[in-house]
């Protein structure tokens, strides 16, 4: 009683940020989650998570590959220059002609404009550039761009969403849409808004991509899982990016 | 006896449904809302039934379904209890539930645990198998039967 008081004197006074919660009923599966985790997530000198942004912001500025550059003799300082970006993507390439989710984009620069070797997918030097500009995000609404090409994304992306797949003949939406909130063996369905993305796992023990726990899904329900980076991936996260719009970005949160 | 076990199969592969092997029992059949007659010939054992039901990478029951299992934590509640299961169905009806839920309800969320068509990118560990095979569905049919209210 006291406590929920206490929420409603900060949420009056503007200091718990943009929602995690919408009020279509659409919130961040943080709000479920035990006041243990939560304040895991909250305190930074606890979020294991940090540990990839720290990374991550040395990496910003180590010069790398070929060009003998770093992120930032061309981007500045991510705080600035960064902030904002993650909660619109993915992006469309119209270069590429093809959506690009933000672990992708970076990769891509390591590659094409740092000369560098390949980042491979989860590789810890990937996952902490992207846990570290996704960080520049935390607290802003997710914005998915409006773009012609990102729309049909979105809109195969929303295919794979609603499509029953593996031997157990689920789709996503099956437990995510319709189901959210009832125990699947005992453990709440998440609505799985991904919203603080890269983030900490407590099954993983480690920071991890939406790809991997879209990956884990499909081996859930005996799928087989499309290869990390295969443009269905991109796609269901360009989707799953659109259904939590407006949404509060966290990373890097924290999840069982 | 592998020769003569391949040329079966490759004859059953070439002429399809006419390749009737004739010691092989008749195709299930759909009687109402039942599967009726236990398609291995033998009747299915309870205390097997049980340890599929409860088993969660076997089953899988619990997942979804709670029951009259006070040992097993965690239980799921996306579907009907399973308790008094025996009482609500005949064994024929329970099978038919199992084997393929989707011929009495097309958007039950319940897998056809004898179906290994009509799906999508299964996993390469899990393609061309049902769930449980017929011997383990008669077990947990045998099983369910015996939870009356």
């Amino acid at each position: 009683m006291r406590a929920s008081l206490v929420v409603a004197v900060l949420a009056l006074a503007g200091l718990l940020g943009p929602p995690g919660r919408a009020a279509d009923g659409r919130r961040s599966d943080a709000e479920a989650m035990s006041p243990a985790l939560r304040a895991m997530q909250q305190d930074d000198a606890a979020n294991p998570g940090m540990l990839s942004v720290l990374d991550g912001e040395a990496l910003w500025s180590a010069k790398a590959g070929g060009a003998g550059r770093s992120c930032a003799d061309c981007h500045g300082d991510a705080t600035v220059s960064m902030k904002g970006v993650a909660a619109r993507h993915p992006a469309w390439d119209a270069g590429r002609g093809s959506a690009v989710d933000l672990a992708g984009r970076i990769a891509l620069c390591r590659t094409e404009r740092q000369d560098a070797a390949p980042l491979p997918p989860e590789s810890p030097d990937r996952l902490a550039l992207t846990t570290y500009v996704a960080h520049q995000s935390r607290g802003m609404p997710i914005a998915p761009p409006d773009d012609s090409g990102l729309r049909e994304t979105r809109a195969r992306g929303r295919t794979l969403f609603t499509t029953r797949i593996g031997q157990l003949n689920l789709s996503c939406a099956t437990c995510h849409d319709d189901l959210a909130g009832r125990r699947l063996g005992g453990t709440p369905i998440p609505q799985g808004h991904p919203v603080g993305y890269p983030l900490y796992r407590l099954e993983w023990q480690a920071t991890g991509s939406l790809q991997r726990r879209l990956r884990n899904c499909m081996t859930g329900v005996r799928a087989e899982p499309y290869p990390f980076d295969a443009p269905e991936l991109v796609a269901l996260e360009a989707y799953l990016m659109e259904r939590a719009a407006g949404l509060a970005m966290e990373t890097p949160a924290v999840r069982p | 006896m592998r020769t003569a076990s391949l040329a079966v199969g490759l004859a059953a592969a070439l002429l399809g449904p006419l390749a009737i092997p004739s010691r092989a029992a008749p195709p299930p059949r759909i009687e109402g809302q039942a599967l009726p007659g236990s398609p291995t010939g033998r009747p299915g054992d309870p205390a097997r039934g049980r340890a599929i039901v409860v088993d969660r990478t076997r089953g899988l029951c619990l997942l979804c379904h709670s029951g009259p299992f006070p040992d097993q934590p965690f239980q799921g509640d996306l579907s009907p209890s399973l308790a008094g299961a025996g009482s609500r169905h005949s064994p024929g009806e329970l099978r038919l539930r199992i084997v393929d839920g989707r011929v009495l309800n097309p958007d039950t969320i319940m897998p056809s645990y004898g179906r290994r068509d009509g799906l999508v990118r299964v996993g390469e560990a899990w393609r061309n198998r049902p769930i449980l095979a017929p011997d383990e569905i008669e077990d947990v049919v045998a099983f369910l039967a015996t939870l009356r209210d």
